[in-house]
C-alpha cells in the first residue's frame, strides 16, 4: 500500500505571506548565527584574547559596531570604525529587528483574535521596525 | 482566519506539555525580553545623555546581565534546534531527544556565561 504523502504540494499548500515569514524566520535565525560568527572572527582578528575581556568580546560579537566597544585594550579602533563593519552591524541590525518584529506579531496573533485587532497589531508592527530601523541605523553611522 | 483556542497563561503553565511545551514558553519570554531590552538599548543608544548613561548603569548589573544571558542564548540554542528541525522535517521524529541535547549544551554554555558575569559582579 503506496503511503499517502503526509505533506501538501506547494501549489495547494499557498505560497502566502505568512508561509513565507515562517521561512524568513529560520532562514534569518541562521543569519544571525553567521553573523554573529562573523563578529566573534572579527574580535579575534582585532586582539580579543588578550586586549579585550569576555564582555567586550560578547559586545563585538552581537553588535560589531566600533561605538560598543570604547572601553577594550586595543590599542587602535580606527581600522574597526569602517565601512564594511558598519555594513555588518547594519545587517545584523535589519536581520535582528525583521525577526523580531514579526515574533512579536507571532505572540499577538495568539491572544489578538479579531480581524480589527489583527490588522492594528500588524500596522503598529510595521511602524515599530521602520523606526527601529531607522534609528538604529542612524546610530550605527553617525555615532 | 480566526482561533478558537482561548487558553490564559494559567491554564497553559498547568497543562502536562512537559518538554516541548516548557521550551515553547522559555522561547517566548526569551524574545520578549530581548525585544523589550533591545529596543531600549537602541533608544538609550540614540538619546545619550543622562537617560543613556542611567539605562546603561542598568545593563551593567549583573542581575540584569544573568536575566538578558538567559533570554539571548536559550532562545538562540532552542531557535537553532527549531530551524534544524523545520527545515528537515524527518528530524522531527526526534524532536524530545533533541530537547535534551539542547538543555545539554545549553546549562554548561549558560553556566560558564553566569559564572564569567558573577565573578566579574563580584569584582573578580
Amino acid at each position: 500500500m503506496a503511503t499517502k504523502p503526509r505533506t501538501l504540494s506547494l501549489s495547494q499548500r499557498g505560497l502566502n505571506f505568512e508561509m513565507l515569514m515562517w521561512l524568513f524566520t529560520r532562514l534569518s535565525a541562521l543569519a544571525m548565527y553567521g553573523l554573529i560568527l562573523f563578529g566573534l572572527i572579527g574580535a579575534l582578528i582585532m586582539g580579543a584574547r588578550t586586549q579585550m575581556n569576555f564582555a567586550d568580546v560578547m559586545r563585538w560579537a552581537f553588535m560589531p559596531n566600533v561605538t560598543h566597544v570604547q572601553s577594550t585594550n586595543v590599542p587602535d579602533l580606527g581600522p574597526w570604525s569602517t565601512a564594511f563593519w558598519k555594513l555588518a552591524a547594519s545587517a545584523l541590525l535589519l536581520v535582528a529587528s525583521a525577526h523580531g518584529v514579526h515574533g512579536l506579531v507571532v505572540i499577538a496573533d495568539d491572544y489578538v483574535v479579531s480581524a480589527a485587532g489583527r490588522r492594528t497589531a500588524r500596522w503598529i508592527s510595521v511602524f515599530f521596525l521602520a523606526s527601529m530601523i531607522i534609528i538604529g541605523v542612524y546610530v550605527i553611522w553617525t555615532a | 482566519m480566526r482561533l478558537t483556542r482561548n487558553v490564559g497563561l494559567a491554564a497553559a503553565l498547568r497543562y502536562k506539555g512537559q518538554g516541548p511545551m516548557l521550551t515553547y514558553i522559555l522561547h517566548r519570554i526569551g524574545g520578549l525580553g530581548m525585544a523589550i531590552f533591545i529596543t531600549v538599548h537602541i533608544l538609550s543608544s540614540f538619546l545619550g545623555g543622562t537617560t543613556g548613561v542611567y539605562l546603561n548603569s542598568l545593563y551593567e548589573s549583573w542581575i540584569f546581565q544573568i536575566v538578558i544571558f538567559f533570554c539571548v542564548m536559550f532562545h538562540a540554542i532552542n531557535g537553532l534546534r527549531i530551524t534544524i528541525v523545520d527545515l528537515w522535517p524527518s528530524l522531527l521524529v526526534h524532536e524530545r531527544e533533541a530537547i535534551w541535547l539542547e538543555w545539554l549544551v545549553f546549562v554548561p554554555l549558560y553556566g560558564f556565561a553566569v559564572l564569567v558575569i558573577v565573578r566579574a559582579g563580584l569584582g573578580g
